[in-house]
């Protein structure tokens, strides 16, 4: 197994709380930087004003690799519905109001239900996850998630025998999101023993604290042997379906993005090469890995099929 | 007023001369800065490929906006400016060059020849920076005699094709929000559709010459002399 030993300590213990805020002091000195810091104070949800940590057990899951800093997690993101610079999100997302918000499973299962946010970070213990994110764009980041299995939520809802996929909608509101880039809401979609590989996550926070909006708060999925842009943000409806349901880039691009969209350094695309990816932080490229370096733990789900085809 | 600025003296047009080379050095300067204090965000590589590949473009349309602006203002010394404009517009596109060997490929190679093979994007940027060397090279006043004004002025035509495929490699870059490429294509299609329109009205005044007059006709006019 390429698992590792699991870290025994958090990330606020490993990246210097007291780097990060001599940082944030310089940057408040120039005026930008203070304009930026309120607006990501602003962001926050009301109840997380007062405390935003929001710890996990660690995992065994995680990598052991060093994390990327927290600046660049929260300040380097595509989220479209807030703008198409990587420094947008963190500008605009603040726009998004993140509580009250309910999530509705639904679809082919036995017990549909509407979750609110607050039950969901109750639902199971949460966990710190340290992944590997391999965005298409061949860059790639290490980041401490904090959630749980989104296989413990499907389970609450008993998925039928029919059921083979999961459509994940996210939320979608004109009028604090630009124009229409591509088609929104945002959706994306999962097979259901995808969906329910102990390493597909649903999280809520990041370095220890409450998800902030640019990174898809309240919850947001991640799966990190994917590209990054099949672990939808801000997640509103999850619905379980027969048939494989139409995600938001493939629809866009079905050459450049199918529906699997497994890391694959191997097939190509037509902007970027998977071959390498540059780690934020780092200067020189590393090679990609296949399925992002989970292919000990999620490789039999694919046996027998053509990744190039199903790409 | 109107008379200093449309026949500047020779010291007025050297200062904005100067002035222009200090404008052109600046985003060039910025992104240096920048990137010695760490402020171009997570992906600083990223930041100065994007911002060279941008500025080269920019220079490339304020280049070939200087025959129109002449037209309309009247002010023909801009003339003067456009060999330094577009050698800056090369400079940019070199400097973007490099940045992608260097800093984005670190010179693997196979990679590059890939890349240029293999992206439609790459292979028409690519395209567009080999284009360019001959006519930067030839922006002298040594190369203009050399060549002939005629075969000077047909090599430097290229620049409309180039443009062409600076706009393209941008647009095919772009995974969704084509705005800003749409943005340096439209004006694109202003400076050349102002060239088309002007070929077209020349073609229409030549067509238009008076016939002869009648008491003329079948007569031979002799306008050399006889020796």
């Amino acid at each position: 197994m390429l698992i590792q030993k699991p870290a025994d300590v958090l990330p606020s213990e490993i990246t210097p709380r007291s780097l990060f805020e001599r940082r944030r002091d310089f940057l408040a000195r120039s005026g930008a930087g203070l304009v930026a810091g309120a607006a990501l104070w602003h962001g926050l949800p009301d109840s997380a004003r007062a405390s935003t940590r929001l710890q996990g057990a660690p995992s065994a899951l995680s990598t052991t690799e060093p994390l990327t800093e927290r600046e660049a997690v929260t300040t380097y993101n595509n989220f479209y519905e807030f703008g198409t610079d990587k420094a947008d999100p963190a500008r605009n997302a603040h726009k998004m109001a993140v509580r009250p918000w309910t999530v509705n499973v639904e679809g082919l299962v036995g017990k549909p239900r509407r979750f609110d946010i607050d039950e969901l970070l109750r639902l199971a213990p949460l966990e710190e996850r340290i992944y590997r994110l391999r965005c298409v764009e061949a860059w790639s980041m290490v980041v401490p998630w904090v959630g749980f299995p989104l296989a413990a939520l499907l389970k609450e809802v008993e998925p039928l025998g029919s059921a083979k996929y999961v459509e994940f909608v996210t939320h979608y509101d004109p009028k604090i999101m630009i124009r229409d880039v591509i088609d929104w809401p945002y959706t994306e979609g999962l097979r259901l023993d995808e969906a329910m590989h102990p390493l597909t996550l649903l999280a809520v926070g990041v370095y220890g604290e409450v998800l902030p909006n640019q990174n898809g708060a309240p919850l947001r999925l991640v799966v990190p042997w994917k590209y990054g842009f099949k672990s939808a943000k801000s997640i509103v409806t999850i619905r379980l379906t027969e048939k494989e349901p139409a995600t938001a880039w493939n629809k866009f691009a079905p050459q450049e993005y199918g529906f699997y969209s497994n890391v694959n350094p191997e097939v190509r695309h037509p902007r970027w090469s998977q071959a390498a990816e540059r780690r934020i932080g780092e200067l020189r490229k590393r090679p990609t890995q296949m399925f992002n370096g989970y292919a000990e733990q999620v490789a039999s789900l694919y046996q027998g099929m053509d990744l190039k085809k199903f790409y | 007023m109107n008379l200093s600025l449309k026949a500047p003296t020779a010291g007025t047009i050297a200062a904005v001369k100067a002035l222009v080379f200090v404008l052109c050095l600046l985003p060039a300067l910025d992104l240096a800065l920048g990137w010695r204090a760490d402020t171009l965000g997570a992906n600083p590589i990223e930041t100065i490929t994007r911002a060279s590949g941008e500025w080269a473009l920019r220079l490339l349309l304020i280049t070939l906006a200087v025959t129109p602006l002449r037209r309309f203002s009247g002010l023909h010394w801009l003339l003067r400016l456009r060999r330094m404009l577009g050698l800056f517009a090369f400079a940019y596109a070199f400097g973007h060059f490099t940045i992608y060997l260097w800093l984005d490929q670190f010179f693997d190679w196979n990679a590059i020849a890939l890349d240029i093979l293999d992206r439609p994007f790459i292979t028409v940027g690519f395209a567009a920076f080999v284009l360019l060397i001959p006519l930067a090279a030839t922006s002298n006043g040594f190369a203009i005699r050399r060549l002939g004004g005629r075969r000077w002025q047909a090599l430097h035509r290229s620049v409309y094709a180039i443009a062409i495929l600076a706009v393209l490699h941008f647009w095919w870059l772009v995974k969704a929000d084509i705005g800003r490429p749409l943005l340096y294509a439209s004006i694109l299609a202003v400076l050349l559709g102002l060239r088309g329109w002007w070929r077209e009205l020349e073609r229409r005044r030549q067509l238009s010459v008076p016939p002869p007059a009648k008491h003329l006709e079948k007569k031979v006019i002799r306008l050399v002399p006889r020796q």
